[in-house]
């Protein structure tokens, strides 16, 4: 129980500082704070793989791109310069959704009964439920098809970075953009 | 189970909107993926939490698809911000309301 309050605490004063960060690096440590707090959470819940890979997958990759990104987008020849603050504006409808959403989520909970299942085992042994065993066995029999089209969905993802974001590569063409410019001379861009 | 559902998931919900208010509020594109980012893990929570509940395995499967959604997501959302702000000077969501490219 005293490991459920530090943890929690530590998730939702990490998750705050991440959404009220100055700047976009502050909330990646933020944010990273609250991967690992997350991760021992699900120690706690019997779910050992899903605490690995949370890990692996956020801490490792996903923080990692967005380091990456503000490095790249701040090290240009455009500064990353701040722009209004609009946060007083916005801030009270958000807060007011908020609540509402919260409150109608807590009644919810409060009229529904838990009791939650005993575990044979303790976490750390193998075919206890949540070890590494268990979780790829129904991953691999049961849950065959989620899985495949995750590794499909992957792949979209991967397709569609490297056409959005991929370099003017010499096999692509753009023959349309030239052709294009002497009947329309391009706009001026209106300034924002 | 050391602590009874009922708390992890008003946590959960609590990271929940906390990140809800991120997106809304915030109006830097990155911190507002990282907003999004706490929305899956939030529900991430809820999900391994009530598969400790039922003792049942699918809540964990859902859980580790939600990741790989997540991370499909934040790499193709890194990739809007990053060819959009190669075009315009941008750091706010507002001024970008072009679908040009």
């Amino acid at each position: 129980m005293i490991a459920f309050i530090a943890l929690s605490l530590v998730m939702i004063a990490s998750a705050l500082f991440t959404v009220t960060a100055k700047k976009p690096v502050y909330s990646v440590v933020g944010l990273l704070v609250n991967f690992i707090a997350l991760a021992i959470t699900y120690l706690t819940l019997h779910a050992e793989f899903l605490a690995v890979i949370q890990i692996v997958v956020y801490s490792g990759a996903i923080l990692i791109l967005f380091v990456f990104v503000i490095a790249l987008l701040s090290s240009g020849t455009k500064p990353f310069e701040p722009g209004p603050n609009r946060m007083p504006r916005v801030l009270a409808p958000a807060l007011l959704f908020g609540v509402i959403g919260f409150v109608a989520i807590a009644i919810a909970i409060s009229k529904t009964v838990f009791t939650p299942a005993a575990i044979v085992g303790a976490t750390g042994d193998a075919n206890v439920f949540g070890s590494v065993a268990d979780f790829g066995t129904a991953l691999f029999t049961t849950n065959l098809l989620p899985f495949e089209v995750t590794a499909f969905v992957l792949m979209v993802a991967i397709i569609g970075v490297v056409l959005l974001a991929g370099d003017e590569a010499p096999g692509r063409r753009a023959p349309k953009r030239i052709a294009r410019e002497p009947i329309s001379p391009p706009r001026e861009r209106i300034a924002p | 189970m050391n602590a009874p559902v009922e708390a992890y998931i008003i946590v959960a919900a609590i990271l929940f909107f906390i990140g809800v208010v991120g997106v809304i509020a915030r109006r830097n594109p990155l911190i507002q993926l990282m907003s999004i980012e706490l929305l899956f893990n939030s529900a991430n929570l809820a999900l391994v939490t009530f598969a400790r509940s039922w003792a049942n395995n699918a809540g964990h499967i859902f859980a580790f698809l939600v990741i790989t959604v997540a991370a499909a997501e934040a790499a193709i959302g890194l990739a809007i911000v990053v060819i959009v702000f190669r075009k315009t000077t941008f750091v706010d969501v507002d001024e970008v309301a072009t679908l040009k490219g």
